[in-house]
């Protein structure tokens, strides 16, 4: 099976803001493969990691040490993301600009031809619904629309990888169901997602595998099917023992 | 070079988008055109003056237009984080640059068109003299020009943390490169040791954009540059525009995408 997306060895550390304290430990030494046609969760607490390794992977940071790759090719080649389709946490769009322009624009820099262009962004705008409003402003869109508009222009280059920064948060449950049918598409189709979340149940019902990481530390990485057999309990309550959550006491008092 | 002109094509859509530019045109028009049909005492040296008002009306104008556009550009991009989804892309930051450039570039050259067409509108309607030669001299070497002003904005845009900063120092830097590079020789030949060798390197390094200055020609009426003096200009301008690229550049790439 082909693999889609590589770390080894990946480290990645940040400056401190000042000289005399340490540099920051995001990513330490982290390995991870994603298979393709496979949905993959990436999971960890704020902080943990995770945004950081995504940013590697999209080419924004450079690690320290170590390689990272997306269907074979280094990251830092601008080519390697010729067939990913990436939606960020939060909507960061021109917003100047009306639906159908910005994925105009994100077809143009694909090199995809006007008349798929065209094809391809009618279909994405009646996938996302917003076709009645596909020539107005994105600053007039609601904030849901404008979830839906990032998630159409992750899917202009009708991507192999697909990789979700917290997609559903933010949505109503909605747009939340909304999200997971694309993924589920996505993956019926043989596409490869590469997700983030903090919804654990989500994670549980559509990943194929899953990785922990706490601290930059990978800590857990396997099936969901697995994890859940080997733990005996929920994706929710393996996650919290790894992390090492600890309840607090029940409070005692008259 | 499919993403550079797309990154192009946003640039002037935002322009056109916003007001700004617009008032610009309606500002030079409302003090320009009065000017255009009065007669102060039947002086026909009038036209002189109105030929010189409006051009430098011309001039503020399009450094304004090419400041403020991209001093905003990367720092724009940075702030509401439209950087994220377009560097996942297959696009580098070196083209994000090289779009952001053409872009400011090009809207510098179209709003250049509209001011010289104003322009010879107006002083052909008065003066019944059409010597479109010397405009486009002048339309030419001003764009190119502007390339320089376009390009060290954008570094001063990777350097300087706020857009209006780097407006400002980049607008005075422009200002006193225009008022007094030229001179920067003549000022050297009159100090002493060590102060004269810092001034004449400061002269010799810096673009000078006077050099593109042809103003005097078209208000004056006189014969217009060599074609080639003005390739030899715009291959200049072109120097100092990719050396100022590169020099964006180099900081860029390794610069934290987060504000």
């Amino acid at each position: 099976m082909e693999t889609i997306v590589e770390t080894h060895n990946l480290r990645v550390e940040y400056r401190a803001q000042n000289s005399a304290q340490p540099k920051k430990l995001a990513v330490k030494d982290l390995n991870l493969k994603v298979q393709a046609g496979e949905v993959f969760g990436f999971l960890g607490p704020n902080g943990a990691g995770k945004t950081t390794t995504m940013n590697v992977l999209l080419g924004f940071v450079n690690a320290t040490s170590g390689s990272a790759s997306l269907f074979g090719v280094d990251v830092r080649e601008p080519i390697a993301r010729q067939r990913i389709g990436y939606l960020p946490e939060l909507t960061y769009y021109y917003k100047f600009l009306t639906a159908e322009e910005l994925l105009r624009f994100y077809a143009r820099i694909f090199g995809i031809p006007r008349a798929q262009a065209d094809q391809r962004i009618d279909q994405l705008l009646k996938l996302v619904e917003l076709e009645p409003a596909r020539k107005r402003a994105i600053k007039t869109y609601s904030k849901g629309m404008q979830q839906r508009v990032g998630l159409a222009q992750a899917l202009i280059n009708n991507p192999d990888l697909l990789i979700l920064d917290e997609p559903t948060s933010g949505l109503d449950p909605l747009g939340r169901m909304k999200v997971r049918e694309i993924i589920q598409r996505l993956k019926n189709e043989g596409k490869t997602v590469l997700f983030s979340s903090h919804e654990l149940g989500e994670v549980e019902t559509v990943c194929d595998r899953v990785a922990i990481i706490k601290d930059g530390e990978l800590k857990v990485e396997g099936r969901v099917a697995a994890l859940v057999e080997q733990h005996q309990a929920n994706l929710e309550k393996i996650f919290l023992s790894i992390i090492g959550y600890q309840p607090s006491a029940p409070a005692t008092g008259k | 070079m499919n993403s550079v002109f797309a990154l192009s094509g946003v640039v002037l859509k935002e322009l056109y988008r916003r007001k700004d530019i617009y008032v610009l045109f309606v500002l030079t028009a409302l003090i320009t055109i009065p000017l255009a049909f009065v007669t102060f005492f039947h002086d026909d040296k009038i036209v002189r003056y109105l030929k010189d008002v409006v051009m430098l009306l011309i001039w503020v104008s399009a450094l304004v237009i090419a400041i403020g556009t991209t001093a905003r550009q990367l720092h724009a991009e940075r702030e509401n984080r439209t950087i994220f989804p377009l560097l996942a892309k297959p696009v580098s930051r070196g083209q994000v640059i090289l779009g952001k450039f053409v872009g400011c570039w090009l809207a510098c050259g179209l709003s250049l068109v509209v001011f010289y067409l104003f322009f010879g509108l107006l002083t052909g309607l008065r003066e019944h003299i059409w010597p479109i030669e010397i405009y486009l001299q002048g339309l030419w070497l001003q764009w190119a020009m502007l390339g320089v002003v376009v390009g060290l904005v954008l570094l001063g845009s990777v350097v300087f943390t706020a857009p209006s900063s780097n407006a400002t120092i980049c607008f005075i830097l422009v200002a006193g490169i225009l008022l007094l590079g030229g001179h920067l020789n003549q000022v050297a030949l009159q100090m002493s040791e060590p102060s004269r060798t810092i001034v004449y390197t400061i002269y010799f390094l810096i673009p000078h954009l006077e050099w593109f200055d042809v103003r005097d020609l078209i208000i004056y009426d006189h014969t217009p540059v060599a074609w080639v003096d003005c390739i030899l200009a715009v291959c200049y301008a072109a120097v100092y525009s990719a050396f100022f690229l590169f020099a964006t550049w180099l900081v860029f790439r390794r610069k934290a995408l987060n504000l």
